[in-house]
């Protein structure tokens, strides 16, 4: 047979008159789009700067303030924190609050007008190895020239070669920068949103498409019972991925578990409770299948691309990071990397426990306020 | 129950928007009774039936259920009616047991196994269990519906089209299982298009826009409707149809097969416009009038009203 255009266009035609009437895929023909180009074009930066840094200068002279100048000068480091102890250091670093820290020691401008060449120490929070790698670099850069202004007069010798100081790096928690011990455990977060979100997401709508939602809303089924039946299976499901999650980072890329693992397997659950609650809602306002799947890779894109697990989170402009601290993903990320490379205790976790919670509280007001136990 | 009536409710009202569905009709159905419920698609049968087992909540209209209030109650209701949906609503992906065992689990039956076992033998699907439901033809779906829907012995059936693209032998079994089950005490709303089923019914409903036109036994509906109904046979019946609908007495003319049925509410006044026409050309005769008459009468009537 012959190719016919008044039976393509015929085709071509319907094609358009059906994509218009489905507005919500319509929409994310567009929408999706546009979200990558402004994620990707504004928001994604592998070269992150303003990284928030503490400094405790126990040895308060003009070096120590030359050196915190010359930091904030470099646009890599906001000098966020006065630390005053070591200690408070490391707390610092486990919960995420800073991502260096500079600590200058008792007796520095004494040593070093002595040329005794004083320790100078620099932390950072390595788990994610791309988030510090630039900063590091200019911190060496740095540390060649940057007295040198102030040694002056007798003291103008010690500017010569190399650095009058030892600038010591320590980069915890992952001192190799393997990326793998960043990636593989924020894996796990990935996959349970994108599964959970998509399987519950069908879960409803394919009883509503299939016209068995009318026969099971004339059982005396209560919808909670048929919110949390559903919901039930995929929590397995997920501690099912999560189990395999783990297994692979211990022993397929020895991703070191320096925290507590039964701490991780508690504080999975109200992750994947949070992405079912997502899901639910979702299949309480997609229409049929299609729509469902769409809308979970709507959530799932700025998941992916505004949590911090693939691109540094402190590297996104300040509304990248806002919609961020928004999604479950980016709060989950922080738990299960600061359990496994941190060792994080249940302490340091609680200030990502709670937008967690507050997200599920949220979901879930809507999914059940917008599941009808009637047809109307 | 002590009520005498299984369903018994009035000014039921249904609005979608601004349009009405259902619009203050009263039903009043006695237990064992079958009950049809006829109308033209989209006259609201379906959201009346919905609105019985609490699926759709009813903007207006009263009355008692099974005993209990069907606006109220409608949790308590759900548990001794059957709601069979017009389009098969089990899960294709079960197998015939699996949907039967879902469904006995959520009525909470009692001896389940044992109701499941009673279930699959009075369906003669003892042997195909294991079978997926989506595997099944229309006649053996709408079999295993009903199966289902009978799992919590209710005392109330709502089936929605249930013989829709079913074969005639299976409807006409299906029938006879309605029957049988009627005569044990339980009560039957079944809507339908087809008028044979309509006739096996122990009392009708007529729905049409909403509005419920007529009710009673067949003969009172056909009574009702005042149709005086003559049958014509011959020659040419087409030209003959077209000239007939040009006269006034003559309010419908319908073909069935090789003869033409001619109704009018007025009877001398559909004689005086025919007999000019009573030619030997074709052979006319005076017949009791057909439910579907009446029906057709209706609904033509109500699209005048509602137009």
């Amino acid at each position: 047979m012959s190719f016919s255009f008044q039976r393509f266009w015929a085709i071509v035609l319907k094609e358009f008159i059906q994509m218009r009437r489905d507005r919500l895929t319509f929409g994310m023909m567009v929408g999706i789009p546009m979200i990558q180009l402004i994620l990707f074009g504004f928001a994604i930066n592998s070269n992150p700067k303003h990284l928030p840094t503490a400094v405790y200068a126990a040895d308060n002279s003009p070096f120590s303030r030359t050196l915190v100048w010359a930091l904030r000068n470099s646009s890599y480091f906001d000098i966020t924190r006065e630390a005053h102890s070591a200690a408070e250091i490391q707390t610092l670093l486990a919960e995420n609050k800073i991502q260096f820290a500079v600590t200058v020691p008792v007796d520095f401008s004494r040593q070093l007008l002595r040329g005794e060449k004083p320790d100078l120490l620099i932390e950072a929070d390595a788990t994610d190895p791309s988030a510090v790698g630039y900063a590091s670099a200019t911190i060496s850069a740095l540390a060649t020239s940057v007295l040198n202004r102030d040694l002056t007069g007798p003291n103008t010798h010690l500017r010569a070669g190399t650095p009058p100081f030892n600038l010591v790096a320590h980069q915890h928690y992952n001192p190799e920068s393997i990326t793998q011990y960043n990636i593989v455990p924020g894996l796990m977060g990935v996959m349970l949103t994108m599964t959970m979100i998509i399987i519950t997401g069908l879960a409803i709508t394919r009883e509503r498409e299939r016209g068995t939602m009318e026969n099971l809303l004339s059982t005396p089924a209560h919808p909670g019972e048929v919110i949390v039946g559903k919901i039930v299976p995929y929590i397995m499901v997920g501690y099912v991925q999560v189990a395999l999650i783990l297994l692979a980072s211990k022993f397929l890329f020895n991703v070191p578990f320096i925290g507590s693992v039964s701490l991780l397997v508690a504080l999975v659950f109200p992750f994947i409770v949070a992405n079912l609650a997502v899901g639910i809602t979702f299949s309480t306002i997609a229409q049929n299948q299609l729509q469902a799947v769409q809308m979970a890779f709507f959530f799932f894109l700025p998941s992916l691309l505004l949590s911090g697990y693939m691109f540094p989170f402190r590297g996104m402009p300040d509304w990248a990071q806002d919609i961020g601290e928004c999604l479950p993903l980016t709060h989950f990320l922080r738990i299960v990397r600061g359990i496994l490379l941190k060792g994080n205790g249940l302490a340091e976790c609680a200030p990502d426990l709670w937008p967690i919670a507050l997200f599920v509280a949220v979901m879930l007001t809507i999914a059940v306020k917008r599941y009808r136990q009637t047809l109307d | 129950m002590n009520s005498a009536f299984a369903i018994d409710v009035r000014g039921v009202t249904k609005k979608f928007g601004t349009r009405t569905v259902v619009n203050n009709i009263a039903m009043q159905v006695r237990p064992g009774e079958i009950y049809g419920f006829l109308g033209p698609n989209g006259s609201g049968k379906t959201t009346f039936l919905r609105m019985l087992c609490g699926l759709l909540t009813p903007d207006g209209g009263e009355g008692k259920c099974l005993g209990l209030d069907f606006r109220r109650e409608s949790a308590e209701i759900k548990k001794h009616v059957g709601y069979m949906t017009q389009k098969f609503s089990f899960y294709e992906d079960l197998t015939i047991e699996e949907n039967l065992d879902f469904i006995a689990r959520l009525y909470d039956v009692p001896q389940r196994q044992a109701a499941i076992e009673k279930s699959l033998a009075r369906l003669g699907m003892v042997e195909r269990r294991r079978q997926l439901a989506g595997t099944l033809s229309g006649g053996w779906k709408q079999r295993l519906a009903l199966a289902a829907c009978l799992i919590h012995e209710p005392q109330l059936l709502l089936l929605d089209e249930p013989t829709a693209g079913v074969d005639p032998k299976a409807r006409r079994d299906f029938w006879e299982e309605i029957h049988k089950l009627a005569a044990e005490g339980l009560t039957f709303l079944i809507t339908t298009h087809y008028m044979d089923e309509a006739s096996r019914c122990h009392r009708l409903g007529y729905i049409a826009y909403g509005n419920l036109l007529a009710h009673g036994t067949v003969d009172e509906v056909v009574k009702a409707g005042g149709l005086t109904t003559w049958e014509v046979s011959g020659e040419n019946l087409a030209t003959l149809a077209d000239k007939l609908r040009r006269l006034s007495g003559v309010e419908q003319v319908v073909a069935f097969g090789t003869v033409l049925h001619v109704s009018g509410r007025d009877a001398g006044k559909l004689r005086a416009a025919i007999a000019p026409l009573m030619s030997d050309a074709h052979h006319w005769t005076q017949i009791e009038s057909g439910l579907e008459d009446v029906f057709i009468s209706l609904m033509e009537t109500a699209k005048d009203n509602f137009a």
